[in-house]
């Protein structure tokens, strides 16, 4: 990475990048993990662009990228519902439309949601359900384990189903709410993606941590796999301190899908 | 955006010009009710030649408060310039005096850092005050060009089962998360202490570290002659405004709000936004000096920025944009709102640097520009309200070399120790068997002050921006600075201030000595140091003294350890009614790692199983001061003995052994000493060790009660595989520091063992140890 990287929030200088995948990685005001999961996309030897919350040609933008990640944060202070303003972006109109609309039935560009970027999905109405207040009303920050119920979508298919992982959780309004139709509908069509294990840290009906769309191209969740990619600063593992990588196979994922279907 | 031109409407006030206060020299002031004494007006009055107007009175009074000009800690403040040496300045950028220090790290990095104390709003209103305590430190850091990348929060508060204890402790730690979490800023550490002298009174520190290129320093000076003025950010309304209240009889208008909270409300979102976008206005080059809007707001800015520029500068303040349009000029003066910065910016960036505005949507409002005449002036619809030196605001105000003398009480306070207690009976018999001590430790750590804080920590978000290799509870917060070469810094505050109750210069010694210890004990090699002064009335002559004691003891520490006070903060009169609190001198120190890759974890990894655990240094019976002292409702005697060699030696020991790969887990022991230290290991990754205390017993010549609980300094446990034991002693026998090998890791045990004393099993400590801050606080 170039040294100034982390100073003045511009990752768009390109790194090692083994598959000419280009993710594109939205910053809304107030998104606070976008060098995050910038720097994971480079980590998992993919190319990440900058994209702007205020751009008017979004199709144009999106045109010459691969994936979309809209990363965590507290876009415009969660002051209304979480990602209820940040889905009016003009940005989103072309992210919806690129990921296939919204009754999910396009097989389109892949889309992950990740914390603020779930709450904004959902918002979208690209992803059933909303997000909730904690059940017990604080933030929470913490090393999550998590069991990928599904591996068939283009952000899980480097992880086996049923494998269990952790990467950290950090929310204050992460409760998932759907009414039981909808839930019973998620699971019955495989689309819950990550569920919560040993603790459901928010009260998240059916300990659901993340969904998927009909095709499986748009996946959010409220974990965050960007903090789990580089041993040192991830969460603690078996390895040692900070040590857990285990969020780098979202990446991972998302480019092998991406060359798998250029092959 | 705001078109920047547009005025909006203000209220009609009868407005208290310059030529007017020239006219009327007998007019009534209301300067007491505005905190200024009556030598102080007087000197205002001989500085400007004739009476102050309302608006310069109400900058002279924020301006020359005790929190703006340090009147009465200047004095004593100096020795952390005079105790300074030539080899302590090498890697100093910028130091006290400016918004923060600033530190040379190599390579073009610089390292900016500096802690402040938000008390007396976060009693009042803790979310809020402790909040905005966050958003201030914040944008120091921002002023100095710098990307803040970590904050601490060292809190103090009352005891745990006092009622209005959880109100506080609530509302602070919801507050820090808010504002940090919202900010992507990771906390990465600090401190929890409950004693009752905090009750009517809490100590709410607030530290912030940055990081910035050589190249992106920035100062708060206005320079450049016709360079324009400019305010950005939040609205100016009425919150924070306190005393200024007093000058509304200079409104017509009786309707306004008469009441007006004196606490500043935060918006941590605008303070996001408010960061990329001064980032974005560094990157670019488009501003010449910088200042944040904290205590005395706009007063503060314009005075400063004038005073270390060109010397100038005319400001219009009908052009500040307001959220309530009723404010008077002395008001807007004197607001303390929050996420405000000002900015000088020269004609051909204006453009510019409205498009950097407009892409993050904040509102400006160009003020004035910078002129050469060594005056500030201030118009209200082009009449003069202000003409002053900016300098006799800002630099010059008054002095106080207040007096002192020893606390009466301090002899039968030093004479009062633990164990002459113990033999007359005022503290219960000392536990001596196994089970007695097995049932100490156990009360010790689920004590307050020494139980798990995961039910504060975990509401604070330590994973963004990625960079975080350590936090707590480790011995000090880690972040990396430059992710090619892994280059970072650790940072840790303490302060025991028990130890500086009963011996203030000791004290403030000892607090630095453990705040470097933490961080040589997680790797780092200490190169700065950043204070928050926290002490009662300086008017009380033993307060005072106790204020000087500490501050002669840390210049004096500084200078031995070869550290530089780089800035800090002052907050004085912390006293419930007549009772000071304990005097709190909390010290940061902030370390280097040249890859934190190094860092060394503060307890038994499952890989660290087997290997051989080592005590560094040696044990004497001090127990004065102590945590368990505190369990056994004791505060008397003298503390730890101070040596400050021995420390640095420590010190050294600790990075080279973590730098050449010889340990894998090291601990600092402090409150609570052997036993605390031991029990945060094995709880750390849940590992257990066998221990044995004859050898030290036996050297030190010490009971097994004191070899646990006794609080001397300079000590540290570390953990060293077989294959490098060798190493470790040949480096420690040469160094001639003491050390003894005590026992080993066992994974398999699960328990803490302490050989021929008691068994006791990890999941049991851990039990009790969770338990206190959750039955308090739910």
């Amino acid at each position: 990475m170039s040294t100034d990287l982390p100073l003045i929030g511009d990752f768009s200088t390109a790194g090692p990048v083994l598959t000419g995948a280009r993710v594109g990685v939205v910053t809304f005001p107030g998104t606070l993990d976008d060098r995050d999961a910038a720097r994971a996309v480079r980590l998992a030897g993919g190319e990440p662009v900058a994209l702007w919350h205020a751009e008017t040609d979004g199709g144009a933008a999106l045109s010459s990228l691969d994936a979309v990640i809209i990363p965590g944060g507290f876009s415009y202070g969660d002051y209304l519902r979480a990602g209820a303003i940040s889905r009016f972006a003009p940005l989103m109109d072309a992210i919806i439309a690129a990921a296939g609309g919204r009754d999910g039935s396009g097989s389109g560009l892949p889309v992950l949601g990740i914390c603020n970027g779930f709450q904004i999905l959902t918002e979208a109405h690209l992803l059933p359900g909303s997000m909730i207040k904690n059940d017990h009303l604080k933030f929470i920050c913490r090393d999550q384990a998590l069991r990928v119920e599904n591996n068939a979508t283009a952000w899980t298919r480097d992880f086996g189903t049923g494998e269990e992982i952790t990467v950290p959780l950090k929310n204050q309004d992460g409760q998932y709410v759907a009414d039981e139709h909808t839930l019973d509908e998620l699971e019955g069509e495989g689309r819950v993606v990550f569920r919560y294990v040993g603790w459901n840290p928010n009260g998240s009906r059916r300990d659901i941590a993340g969904i998927s769309n009909a095709a499986g191209n748009v996946v959010g969740l409220m974990p965050h796999p960007e903090h789990a990619v580089e041993a040192g600063f991830g969460p603690d593992s078996d390895h040692g301190m900070r040590m857990g990588t285990d969020g780098l196979g979202v990446f991972t994922s998302v480019l092998a899908s991406i060359a798998g279907e250029t092959k | 955006m705001t078109d920047q031109t547009s005025r909006q409407a203000t209220a009609t006030f009868n407005i208290d010009t310059v030529e007017h206060a020239a006219q009327t020299p007998d007019t009534e002031l209301p300067w007491a009710e505005l905190g200024l004494k009556q030598n102080e007006f007087e000197e205002i009055v001989r500085i400007l030649g004739r009476r102050p107007t309302a608006a310069e009175l109400a900058m002279y009074s924020v301006m020359w408060s005790e929190h703006c000009s340090y009147k009465s800690s200047k004095v004593h403040l100096r020795q952390f310039g005079e105790k300074v040496t030539e080899e302590m300045k090498k890697d100093l950028m910028v130091g006290i005096g400016e918004n923060a220090g600033v530190t040379d790290l190599g390579d073009g990095w610089a390292v900016t850092f500096k802690i402040e104390s938000h008390n007396s709003p976060s009693y009042v209103e803790p979310f809020q005050g402790a909040a905005t305590g966050i958003g201030g430190i914040v944008r120091d850091i921002i002023s100095m060009g710098a990307r803040p990348v970590a904050v601490m929060d060292p809190l103090r508060f009352g005891a745990i089962d006092h009622p209005d204890t959880a109100r506080v402790m609530h509302g602070a730690v919801a507050g820090i998360g808010s504002y940090g979490n919202s900010l992507g800023l990771p906390n990465i550490g600090g401190e929890m202490v409950f004693d009752p002298i905090y009750q009517g009174n809490p100590l709410v520190n607030a530290l912030a570290v940055g990081v910035l290129r050589h190249e992106d320093l920035r100062l708060a000076n206005a320079s450049g002659v016709g360079n324009k003025v400019v305010l950005f950010g939040a609205r100016t309304g009425g919150d924070g405004i306190g005393g200024a209240s007093v000058l509304a009889s200079e409104s017509f208008d009786d309707a306004k709000p008469s009441k007006r909270p004196a606490v500043q409300v935060g918006d941590p979102f605008a303070e996001k936004v408010l960061i990329e976008c001064c980032l974005e206005l560094f990157k670019d080059s488009l501003v010449e000096g910088i200042q944040d809007l904290g205590a005395a707001g706009i007063s503060c800015a314009t005075s400063e920025l004038a005073s270390n520029g060109e010397g100038g500068m005319n400001v219009e303040l009908t052009s500040v944009l307001l959220r309530d349009p009723t404010l008077t000029p002395g008001e807007i003066l004197m607001s303390e709102s929050q996420e405000r910065m000002m900015a000088v910016v020269t004609p051909g960036n204006v453009e510019a640097f409205e498009a950097v505005m407009a892409k993050w949507d904040v509102e400006y409002s160009w003020l004035g520009e910078v002129t050469d005449d060594n005056r500030l002036t201030i118009t209200w619809n082009g009449e003069v309200i202000v003409d002053v030196d900016p300098r006799t605001v800002a630099h010059d105000g008054p002095v106080y070399d207040r007096p002192y003398h020893r606390p009466s009480y301090q002899d039968a306070l030093v004479a009062d120790t633990f164990r002459s207690a113990v033999d007359a009976g005022r503290v219960p018999a000392l536990p001596g068997t196994g089970d007695e001590l097995r049932a100490a430790v156990l009360e010790l750590m689920s004590s307050p002050n020494l139980a798990d804080v995961s039910w504060v920590t975990r509401q604070y978000d330590h994973f963004v921006q990625g960079n975080t290799a350590m936090a707590a509870p480790d011995d000090a917060g880690v972040v990396r600075v430059d992710e090619e070469t892994g280059m970072g810094v650790a940072v840790s505050t303490d302060c025991n201030s028990r130890y500086t109750y009963l011996d203030p210069y000791a004290g403030a010694q000892l607090a630095l000595a453990e705040s470097y210890r933490n961080v040589a004990t997680a790797g780092a090699v200490p190169k700065a140091v950043s204070d928050c002064l926290n002490f009662g009335s300086p008017e009380d002559p033993e307060v005072m003294w106790q204020f000087a004691e500490a501050i002669r003891g840390l210049a004096d520490a500084c200078q031995q350890m070869g550290v530089p006070v780089t800035g800090g903060n002052v907050s004085l009169y912390n006293q419930t009614g007549s009772t000071p609190i304990h005097p709190t001198p909390v010290v940061a120190t902030l370390g280097q790692f040249d890859d934190v890759s190094r860092r060394t974890p503060s307890g038994f990894h499952r890989d660290a199983d087997g290997q051989a655990v080592y005590l560094m240094g040696v044990t004497r019976d001090e127990l004065d001061g102590s945590e368990f002292a505190r369990l056994r409702d004791h505060l008397g005697g003298v503390p730890p003995q101070v040596d400050l060699a021995t420390e640095k030696l420590l010190g050294e020991l600790l990075i080279n052994a973590s730098r050449d790969g010889m340990i894998d887990a090291a601990h600092d022991l402090s409150e609570g000493g052997l036993a605390a230290a031991l029990s945060e290991m094995v709880l750390r990754f849940g590992v257990g060790a066998r221990v044995s205390l004859d050898e030290v017993m036996q050297r030190d010549g010490v009971d097994a009660f004191t070899a646990l609980f006794s609080e001397s300094q300079s000590r540290a446990i570390v953990a060293v595989p077989r294959t490098e034991e060798v190493r470790f002693k040949d480096m420690t026998t040469a160094r001639g520091f003491p050390v003894a090998r005590i026992g080993v890791v066992d994974a398999a045990s699960g328990a803490l063992e302490v050989q021929d004393q008691f068994v006791l099993p990890i999941e049991e400590l851990r039990e009790r140890w969770a338990a206190t801050l959750p039955e308090y606080f739910g």
